[in-house]
C-alpha cells in the first residue's frame, strides 16, 4: 500500500508542474507591465527599468519559471505585487476560511445525500423517492449564487434569522454551507440511489434475506457496501468541484476566502497571488483524488487482493 | 414456397424498420419528463430566435428610461422594471438568446475537440494515449472556476475569453467520457474488418468509430449544455463575463443586487430564468441518456 501511496503521489509532480507552467505562461500573456503595476502610473522610466532588474523580468521565460519553481519549492511563494507582502501569508491566513466553508458543505453534502439517496432507493417510486428525485432536479439546476442570494432575501432580510454576510461565527456559515451543499447534494443524492438500485436486484440481496438477516442488515451491510464504490467516486469528485464552487459562494456571501482572494488579485493582475493559489488549490485537488483511490482499496477488497497478488507475483 | 419467403422478407423489413434511431426516439418520447423538458426547450429557443421581432435591442434592452425605474411588476411591466427604468421581462427574454447560443457554441466546439481527442487517443493507444490524457489531467486538476478565472485574468474580460474559458473547462471531462466510450469499439470485429479493407485511420476514426460512440457522446454534451449555461451566468456574475447593459442572466442577477432589499424581483425572475433553461436541458439529458441506455430497453 505505501508503495502505491508513494507513485501516486510521485505521479502527482508532472501534473502539479503542467498546471504551474500553465498558468505561469497564461500570467505572461496579461496585459501590463508589473514594474508599473507596483511603482504606479508616475514612475520614472529608470525607476521602473531599475525595478525590473531588481525583479528580474528583464531575463527570459524559462529562467523566470525555474526561478520561481525553485523558490516555490523552498517554500518562498513571492511577494504579492499590490501589498509588497509575503503571499504565502496571505493564503494561510484566508485558507481557514475556505476550508471551513468546504468541509463543512461536505459534512452536509454526505450526512444528507447518502441516506435519502439510500432510502429513494429502498423504497422506489414512492412519494419519498419521487420527492427527492424532483428535489434533486431543480436542485442541480439552479445556480448557486441564485440560491444563495433567494435564502438571503429570506433568511436574513426577510426573516433577519440569520446574518446575510459571513462573519466568524457559525451563524455565518449557515447559509453559505447549505448554499455550496445543494448543487453536490443532488448529485450525490441521485448517485446513491442508482447505485444502490443496481444493486439491490443482485441475487446476494436475495440470498441475504433468504437467510433471514432483517432489512437493516441487507441494506447497510450487503447492498450499501456494494454500492459504495460509485459514491466514494462522486464524494471526491464533488469536493474537488466544491472547491471551485466556493470562488461564487464567497462573493455572494462576501466571506474573505480563497476565492475572493483570487477574485481580487486576478482584477489588480497580481501575477504571485494567482500562482501561489493556483497551485494551493491544485496540490489540494490532487491530494483528495489520492485519498479517493486510496479508499477505493479499502472499499473495494477486489481491488485489494489484486494488489496483494501482484505484490505476491514479484516476491 | 414463395409465401413463406415473402412473409419471411416482409418479417425482416417490418425488423428492419425499426432503426435504431427510432426506438431510441420513440423510448425518449415515452418518457413525460422528457417531453416537458423538450417543449420548455423549444419555448425558449423560439423566443431566443423571434424576440428581435417584437423587442428593439436599442430602445426596449439596454435603453435608459429613468422616469420608470424600480417599477414593481405590473401589467404594463410584468417582471418590473430595473435601476435604469428597463423592462425586466424584455432584458430576460433577449437573455435567453445570450445564453442559449452562447453555450451552444460553446458545447458544439467542445463536443468536437473532446470526440477527436477522445477518439485519438482511444484508438491509438500507448504513447498517444498517454500524451493526451496526462495533459487532460492537467487541466482537470483545476477547479472550473479557477481556470476560467485565470483565462479571463490573461485575455481580459468580454464574451469570447468566457466562452473559450468555458470550452477549455469542458474539454477535458469529454474527452474523457469520449475516450472511455470509445474503448470498447476499438477492438471490435467490423474496424478489424475496416482496417482490413485498407481503409485510412482518419476514416476508421470518423466513419466507422465515432458514430457507435454516439450515444454517450450526445448525452453529455446535452447535460453540458446545462451545466455550460449555469458556467456562464456564474462567471458573469463574479464579474468576469458578459458585461452590463447586455442583458446576461448573470449579470442582470449581480446588478440587481445592491437592489434586492427592497426590490427582490430584481434578482428572482433573472435566476429564475437560469434554472428553467438549466432544467430542461437536464430533463432531456437525462431522458437521452435512459433510451439510449440498452439496460432498460424493455
Amino acid at each position: 500500500m505505501a508503495r502505491y501511496i508513494l507513485k501516486r503521489l510521485l505521479l502527482m509532480i508532472p501534473v502539479v508542474l503542467g498546471i504551474s507552467l500553465l498558468v505561469f505562461s497564461m500570467m505572461e500573456l496579461s496585459p501590463g507591465d508589473p514594474a508599473q503595476i507596483i511603482l504606479g502610473m508616475r514612475a520614472t522610466p529608470e525607476a521602473l527599468e531599475n525595478l525590473r532588474e531588481e525583479m528580474g523580468l528583464n531575463q527570459p521565460f524559462w529562467t523566470r519559471y525555474f526561478n520561481y519553481i525553485v523558490n516555490a519549492l523552498q517554500g518562498d511563494f513571492g511577494t504579492s505585487w499590490r501589498t509588497n507582502l509575503p503571499v504565502l501569508n496571505e493564503i494561510v491566513a484566508r485558507l481557514l476560511t475556505t476550508v471551513r466553508l468546504a468541509l463543512g458543505a461536505m459534512v452536509l453534502v454526505v450526512a444528507i445525500g447518502i441516506p435519502v439517496g439510500i432510502l429513494s432507493a429502498v423504497k422506489q417510486y414512492s412519494l419519498l423517492d419521487n420527492v427527492t428525485l424532483t428535489g434533486a432536479l431543480i436542485l442541480s439546476s439552479m445556480p448557486a449564487f441564485w440560491l444563495g442570494t433567494l435564502l438571503i432575501l429570506l433568511f436574513a432580510l426577510q426573516l433577519s434569522w440569520l446574518p446575510a454576510m459571513g462573519n466568524n461565527e457559525i451563524s455565518g456559515y449557515i447559509l453559505p454551507w447549505i448554499t455550496l451543499a445543494a448543487s453536490y447534494l443532488a448529485t450525490l443524492v441521485r448517485m446513491t440511489r442508482s447505485s444502490m438500485l443496481e444493486v439491490i436486484r443482485a441475487d446476494y440481496i436475495k440470498m441475504a434475506r433468504a437467510k433471514g438477516a432483517n432489512e437493516r442488515q441487507v441494506i447497510l451491510r450487503h447492498a450499501l457496501r456494494n454500492a459504495l464504490l460509485p459514491i466514494v467516486t462522486i464524494v471526491g469528485m464533488n469536493f474537488a468541484a466544491l472547491l471551485g464552487g466556493t470562488v461564487i459562494i464567497e462573493q455572494v456571501f462576501m466571506l474573505n476566502g480563497l476565492g475572493s482572494l483570487a477574485i481580487t488579485s486576478v482584477r489588480q493582475l497580481d501575477v504571485p497571488m494567482v500562482m501561489a493559489e493556483v497551485l494551493f488549490i491544485a496540490l489540494i485537488t490532487s491530494i483528495i483524488n489520492l485519498v479517493v483511490d486510496v479508499l477505493y482499496v479499502y472499499i473495494d477488497p477486489r481491488l485489494k487482493s489484486q494488489y496483494v497478488m501482484a505484490r505476491k507475483a514479484r516476491s | 414456397m414463395s409465401q413463406a419467403r415473402n412473409a419471411a422478407a416482409g418479417g425482416l423489413r417490418q425488423y428492419k424498420k425499426r432503426s435504431q434511431i427510432g426506438s431510441v426516439c420513440r423510448r425518449f418520447a415515452k418518457s413525460k419528463t422528457a417531453m416537458a423538458g423538450l417543449i420548455i426547450l423549444i419555448i425558449l429557443v423560439l423566443l431566443a430566435l423571434l424576440c428581435p421581432l417584437f423587442l428593439d435591442y436599442a430602445a426596449d434592452v439596454t435603453g435608459q428610461n429613468i422616469r420608470e425605474r424600480l417599477q414593481f411588476p405590473s401589467w404594463q411591466h410584468p417582471f418590473g422594471t430595473d435601476q435604469y427604468g428597463r423592462d425586466v421581462l424584455a432584458r430576460v427574454v433577449w437573455g435567453t438568446r445570450i445564453s442559449l447560443s452562447a453555450s451552444l457554441i460553446i458545447i458544439a466546439i467542445a463536443t468536437v475537440v473532446g470526440a477527436l481527442l477522445g477518439a485519438i487517443a482511444a484508438y491509438y493507444g500507448g504513447m498517444v494515449d498517454n500524451i493526451i490524457m496526462r495533459v487532460m489531467d492537467i487541466f482537470y486538476a483545476l477547479p472550473f472556476n479557477l481556470m476560467a478565472i485565470c483565462i479571463v485574468a490573461s485575455l481580459g474580460n468580454g464574451m469570447f475569453n468566457l466562452g473559450l474559458a468555458c470550452v477549455v473547462g469542458v474539454i477535458p471531462g469529454f474527452t474523457r467520457v469520449f475516450r472511455s466510450a470509445i474503448l470498447p469499439i476499438r477492438g471490435q470485429e467490423y474496424i478489424e474488418a475496416a482496417r482490413a479493407c485498407n481503409t485510412s485511420d482518419g476514416r476508421i476514426l470518423l466513419r466507422h468509430i465515432l458514430p457507435n460512440a454516439l450515444g454517450p457522446i450526445i448525452v453529455q454534451a446535452t447535460l453540458n449544455l446545462a451545466i455550460t449555461i449555469l458556467a456562464i451566468a456564474g462567471l458573469s456574475y463574479i464579474g468576469l463575463g458578459v458585461e452590463s447593459p447586455t442583458p446576461e442572466w448573470g449579470t442582470m442577477l449581480s446588478d440587481g443586487r445592491q437592489y434586492m432589499r427592497n426590490y427582490p424581483y430584481l434578482v428572482i425572475f433573472p435566476g429564475l430564468a437560469i434554472m428553467i433553461a438549466a432544467m430542461s436541458l437536464n430533463l432531456i439529458g437525462d431522458g437521452l441518456r435512459d433510451a439510449l441506455d440498452p439496460k432498460l430497453k424493455n
